[in-house]
């Protein structure tokens, strides 16, 4: 479909808001190469088609991130070869160029080992995080950059916002059912200003509505929810796969007298805040309160003993410049941003809240906001 | 430019012309005792004769088939015995290495030869690992990933010299060497020889196998009397025809072809190397004329191959997965090639028709993707410190 065709279809469906996402950044030069990441969902095949309607020489590539084969239990995961046709589809409809890139050594070492390692050590990983930081916007931002292409643009719920002389913003998406800022707090920069977001300005079913009028062969796919290689599977059994039993700590369950309350087959099997797996019976809902891998104690108690006065984090990055004083801060994606204080350190902060708060589990990502803008953020290490 | 000409080039024009005029007759199945049916006969006939011609085999040798694949496959699999021991090299090609699997899974025993760096075997390393039931040795007569040209006469006049107790077969896969590499079985005592036409210019889908007489394969399609019952089903009469047409040429201009490509390759190998310095030669330098593997360290080969798509020039990393994306040579990981330098290869191949100007243009594109690429890992490098 040539861009003209499209920007009128968009247009037309999805009135200024799609004017609007037409629209590219003053630094990108009219008729830009920009390389477009193609998952085979609806939402990167949408974005690549507005890049395309706004005029940027585009050319889709899909990363080959896991396994094509069908697991031995039916399900395909991500990156099944349905994936890459439906991307390959969605491309040739749109006239785009595409391509497969096989990252899947990146991918094993900078997101599922240290998913896996995290959950070995007591902890809750974040590789939606990981895959961001290390996978889309570098490793594949290598790809992009050997083509000579100006900017990589993604099918991510985010925004970039550009003031003069302010440099460039990262913001929650307008539709916040969908909002990912959460999962791109490490974009520096450097990062946002070769980045696009094409529907971060549009709500979901627009975005459907979208497909359908540029009858993009995706339209009316499955949104995609679980995390993306572990589809299908409990966290605990896609650890145990990627590990070998001797890696695996098991221990007692304790209350925070010490008393011990039962046993469990390995602190992997469990993260802060969760409920089940650690025995009924007790009077009020108890949940886990805390981890100790070195020696395998996983602490329980009730509600209350899940608030925390505030946290550590480590390895923070700061959208813009590093921020001190109140904020917003979110501890896991789709949470409510909190009200907080954030004091930061060379290469770390500490977040205290203005009342005992729960949901911090250490391991996750912690974001801090002023309202809509993504401040920074970093790596929960430890609770005060 | 096309630089991924091992794949397969285009249709030659006498080839296709050759094809399309048979289309266009009133084509009939050659096994047919009527009319038509005769002159497709005559049409098989008079291609098995210009491949025979190509390679020095007697026609009743030549078994068409679908292709290269279908003819290692063949070779290997019609070959090889139960409880016998096969010798091969683990930088042969795909259709050789699964059907070698298939044998072992059917019990045979299998060796694979790790050729020197450059990709070379030598009569002696073969004959150190022949057995007294060493049934098939098959190795390529030339590599279409790194160019390297096997001593195939010397490893078979070795093998048929070993005393087994049963006669030891030679296959050699010349998917790649033919039309380059001088192939004569009147002399060479190679017991089988795959070909493949799409490689020489015919259409896509059609190969054969060369079977010396005094050989007893197991066919592996069953089913009618084709092919002197060695290959049942119907044959492709226009791509059969096509085949004809491109390996009658590929025979007449193999020598001078062998020689211009040689010149073009050198042209193209100087000019990388004040281009696009640092850059590491795979393979021996007295392999395939037309075919040079290189590694620009600091780069990804798959990226360096999509950048060069999008300057028009055509190039490859070796065969595509499932998926679609470029993998890392096999051949090169077997050499013990490092996994950095194994993912910044690039196999630039060419057909008769790229110039010797093709070669300095071709280059300089190279060397610009070349740059971009090590620019972009440079700032990744800098940008993660």
């Amino acid at each position: 479909m040539r861009p003209e065709e499209i920007a009128a279809r968009v247009r037309a469906v999805a009135g200024q808001a799609g004017a609007d996402a037409l629209a590219l950044p003053g630094h990108l030069a009219p008729g830009a190469r920009v390389v477009a990441a193609m998952s085979g969902g609806v939402d990167s095949a949408v974005a690549t088609a507005l890049l395309r309607g706004a005029g940027c020489e585009v050319i889709g590539v899909s990363m080959r991130l896991g396994s094509a084969a069908r697991r031995a239990d039916g399900h395909t995961g991500c990156c099944s070869l349905d994936d890459f046709d439906d991307a390959r589809r969605s491309a040739a409809r749109l006239d785009v160029a595409h391509y497969v890139v096989d990252l899947r050594d990146v991918f094993q070492s900078k997101v599922i080992d240290p998913f896996t390692q995290t959950y070995l050590a007591g902890r809750t990983p974040n590789p939606c995080t990981l895959c961001n930081r290390d996978v889309k916007f570098d490793a594949l931002w290598e790809y992009a950059a050997t083509m000579q292409a100006a900017a990589l643009g993604t099918g991510h719920y985010a925004r970039i916002l550009h003031e003069t002389g302010q440099g460039y913003a990262l913001h929650a998406a307008r539709d916040p059912d969908k909002d990912q800022s959460y999962f791109l707090f490490t974009l520096g920069q450097v990062e946002l200003a070769r980045s696009l977001f094409p529907v971060g300005g549009l709500a979901k079913p627009v975005v459907r509505a979208i497909a359908d009028a540029l009858e993009l062969p995706v339209a009316n796919k499955p949104e995609s929810q679980d995390i993306c290689f572990v589809a299908g599977r409990s966290y605990a059994d896609f650890v145990e796969q990627q590990s070998s039993a001797q890696q695996h700590r098991p221990g007692r369950i304790v209350d925070r007298s010490g008393e011990v309350l039962g046993t469990h087959d390995g602190v992997h099997r469990f993260t802060v805040g969760q409920r089940r797996g650690i025995g009924g019976g007790a009077a009020e809902p108890r949940y886990v309160t805390a981890i100790d891998a070195r020696s395998g104690d996983v602490t329980v108690g009730g509600r209350a003993e899940l608030a925390v006065a505030g946290f550590v984090v480590r390895d923070v990055r700061w959208t813009c410049a590093p921020h001190h004083g109140p904020a917003q801060v979110r501890l896991r994606h789709r949470h409510a941003p909190v009200a907080c204080e954030v004091l930061a350190f060379a290469g770390g902060a500490e977040v205290r809240f203005a009342a005992p708060t729960g949901g911090v589990t250490p391991g996750q990502a912690a974001v801090w906001y002023d309202g809509d803008r993504v401040l920074g953020g970093g790596w929960i290490e430890e609770r005060l | 430019m096309n630089l991924d000409h091992n794949a397969g080039g285009r249709v030659r024009p006498e080839a296709a012309a050759a094809a399309i005029a048979w289309l266009q007759s009133d084509a009939a199945n050659p096994s047919s005792v009527h009319r038509a049916g005769r002159r497709a006969r005559a049409a098989v006939e008079e291609a098995r004769d210009a491949v025979a011609a190509l390679v020095g085999a007697q026609p009743a040798e030549v078994v068409f088939t679908s292709g290269g694949t279908e003819a290692n496959n063949l070779a290997v699999l019609g070959a090889a015995r139960a409880g016998a021991h096969v010798v091969s090299s683990a930088i042969e090609h795909a259709s050789v290495l699964r059907a070698l699997d298939a044998a072992r899974t059917a019990g045979s025993e299998v060796t694979l030869l790790v050729p020197a760096h450059d990709g070379r075997i030598t009569a002696d390393q073969v004959e150190a690992a022949l057995r007294d039931d060493t049934r098939l040795v098959s190795l390529g007569w030339a590599n279409g990933e790194i160019g390297t040209v096997q001593p195939l006469g010397d490893i078979a006049r070795r093998v048929r010299a070993y005393a087994a107790a049963a006669p030891i077969l030679v296959h050699a896969d010349a998917v790649q060497a033919a039309g380059l590499c001088a192939i004569d079985l009147a002399r060479e005592p190679v017991d089988l020889l795959s070909l493949s036409g799409h490689k020489l210019g015919a259409l896509t889908g059609v190969g054969a196998l060369v079977v010396r007489d005094t050989v007893a394969l197991a066919p592996r399609m069953l089913g009618g009397a084709h092919e002197r019952e060695r290959r049942a089903g119907t044959e492709n009469v226009p791509g059969i025809v096509s085949f004809g047409v491109a390996a009658r040429l590929a025979g007449s201009e193999r020598a001078a072809w062998a020689r211009a490509a040689r010149l073009v390759r050198e042209r193209l190998w100087a000019a990388l190397e004040r281009a696009a310095a640092p850059v590491v030669r795979h393979g021996a330098n007295d392999g395939l004329p037309n075919t040079l593997a290189v590694s620009f360290p600091g780069t990804r080969g798959d990226a360096l191959v999509i950048a060069l798509d999008l300057q028009g020039v055509a190039a490859s990393t070796g065969p595509a997965c499932a998926a679609g994306a470029a993998e890392p040579s096999h051949v090169l990981r077997a050499l013990g090639c490092d996994d950095a330098t194994a993912a910044a290869a690039v196999r630039l191949s060419f057909g008769s028709d790229f110039t010797l100007d093709d070669a300095e243009r071709a280059a300089a594109v190279i060397a610009a993707c070349v740059g971009a690429a090590r620019t972009a890992r440079a700032a990744r490098v800098g940008h993660a410190a």
